[in-house]
């Protein structure tokens, strides 16, 4: 039963990584670009959330009303200002220059509120679960986090596949100069995708620092999560992508279980064991 | 007397890449126009529509729509102007339905008589086949879908490049069959042809270039074969 429970443990948390990884994907395929920075964004979502409760003394979750279109203003405004200028038929200088910010991102968020590990308090539903059957029992917030990182995965799918945005990001990912030619600015068409990647991590980010703690330093653990949720799962594959999540949590929940030191170890195993045997993921993605 | 040209090219200098493939190229389109591109692989036809589209860098004043300079202007703000280019090679997006590429076509928004309804009414099987992968199409349907795309933007001026290339005779009549209907309401049209005599039958004049230059300009019913022929091969 205590494995019963770890498992479910695992899959809870694997729906955080997997939005993590979604926002990963979703501007890996829109634009090409791999954010290097993309975890350190994460944590800066979850200080950002911090001085939020702190200042305005509201919790967590309601902070997310304003963290979420926070981290969408600075994500588009990061895509114009900076990112877009790096785009080209070179994936490298958007390594780079992401690469860079994720140093200045690290080495701010230490000026300003210190090394010190922090967590966000989100009051009685850290504590209350259910019972679900006799030592199983599953954590309110747990159940929350996956909940909404689901429903946010068939929010994502829906406009992927049934809306004019969702449209012009996929015609954009296809052929970006043809795009022009129907009436889309790549540059506000990628400014978008930013905001909607960032506004995606801001969820997660929040939901993370509630349940555990968070330094200036764990963006690149963050990104490695969400790179090998998105690998796991398959490219491109917003389904595959909260399967890859969950394959993660649950490896981690297993590996902690046999020895709280192999935690993160077996979370990378599976990883690299799921590269060995299928490069392409378990869900590839799909034609349509 | 003819009409305020709707586009007015003048001295227009344009490079592919490191390649200059327009020497000076004037040339104007009234609205409802049909006019004719032709030239040899490599005259700069291709060059001279994706520089009046946007794609390529131009002065300024060397591109002028409707009365207002816009040489050099992105492609996307140019469709919202009202130019569409259907793009040499068809340039589908494969990721999207047959429907899903006319819809994006129509993302300009603008206004006028073009909507799906009316690019299934022009092109039947298009509808038919709405729900399919773009892919999935045959050359001369994936056509008619670029130019269906186009018009969705209810363009003033439809730039065609090559729609003939690859596709077999019979659905090229097919296809430029359609083109006076896509005409009657005042849109031009400039059709850009390797292969000449669909491109001149569908006509009202005609500008041949070669090696960057327009080696002649003409109204269709006054160029002859022989004449094309010295401009074309510039013997």
């Amino acid at each position: 039963m205590e494995w019963t429970n770890s498992i479910l443990q695992g899959v809870l948390v694997g729906g955080l990584y997997a939005l993590f990884a979604t926002g990963l994907s979703l501007i890996f395929g829109v634009m090409r670009l791999v954010n290097i920075a993309h975890g350190d964004l994460i944590v800066l979502a979850s200080y950002l959330a911090l001085v939020a409760t702190q200042t305005l003394g509201v919790g967590p979750l309601t902070s997310l009303l304003l963290i979420v279109p926070l981290m969408a203003v600075i994500g588009y405004g990061l895509q114009r200002i900076l990112l877009n200028h790096t785009l080209g038929d070179d994936l490298l200088p958007p390594l780079l220059v992401t690469f860079g910010l994720s140093v200045i991102i690290q080495n701010g968020l230490l000026e300003v509120f210190t090394a010190d590990s922090r967590k966000l308090h989100a009051g009685a539903i850290e504590t209350a679960s259910w019972p679900l059957v006799s030592g199983v029992s599953v954590g309110a917030l747990p159940a929350l986090q996956f909940v909404v990182a689901v429903l946010l995965i068939a929010g994502l799918q829906a406009l992927f596949y049934r809306t004019a945005i969702g449209r012009a990001f996929r015609a954009t990912s296809d052929d970006p100069a043809t795009a022009q030619l129907v009436g889309l600015d790549n540059r506000h068409v990628f400014g978008l995708a930013m905001a909607l990647s960032l506004a995606v991590v801001a969820i997660a980010g929040v939901f993370l620092a509630v349940r555990a703690n968070f330094d200036p330093a764990q963006g690149p653990s963050r990104l490695i999560f969400g790179f090998e949720a998105v690998i796991i799962g398959g490219l491109g594959n917003l389904w595959g992508t909260l399967a890859g999540g969950v394959v993660l949590g649950v490896a981690q929940a297993i590996g902690a279980k046999i020895d709280p030191g192999w935690q993160l170890l077996a979370g990378h195993l599976t990883f690299l064991a799921v590269l060995a045997i299928r490069p392409e993921g378990f869900f590839p993605r799909v034609k349509h | 007397m003819r009409d305020a040209p709707l586009l007015k090219v003048a001295d227009l200098v344009a490079y592919y890449g490191d390649f200059q493939a327009l020497y000076g190229v004037s040339l104007d389109i009234a609205a409802g126009e049909v006019v004719a591109i032709v030239g040899a692989n490599g005259a700069g036809k291709s060059t001279l529509l994706k520089t009046i589209a946007g794609q390529l860098a131009a002065r300024r004043e060397s591109v002028s729509f409707d009365g207002v300079a816009i040489g050099g202007d992105p492609a996307f703000a140019n469709v919202r102007r009202g130019i569409a280019l259907v793009p040499e090679g068809r340039r589908l997006f494969p990721s999207l339905s047959v429907e899903e590429n006319l819809l994006i076509g129509g993302q300009a928004k603008r206004a006028g008589r073009w909507n799906l309804a009316a690019i299934y009414e022009l092109f039947p099987v298009l509808g038919e086949r709405r729900r399919q992968p773009s892919t999935s199409l045959s050359g001369g349907q994936q056509q008619m879908v670029a130019i269906g795309r186009a018009l969705m933007s209810n363009p003033r001026l439809l730039l065609c490049d090559e729609i003939s290339l690859g596709l077999a005779p019979i659905i090229v009549k097919d296809i430029y069959a359609r083109l006076p209907l896509i005409a009657a309401d005042g849109v031009a049209i400039a059709i850009v042809e390797q292969d000449i005599a669909q491109a001149l039958a569908a006509a009202r004049r005609v500008f041949c270039l070669r090696e960057g230059r327009v080696a002649l300009a003409s109204e269709t019913k006054d160029a002859s074969r022989e004449k094309i022929a010295a401009a074309y091969f510039g013997v």
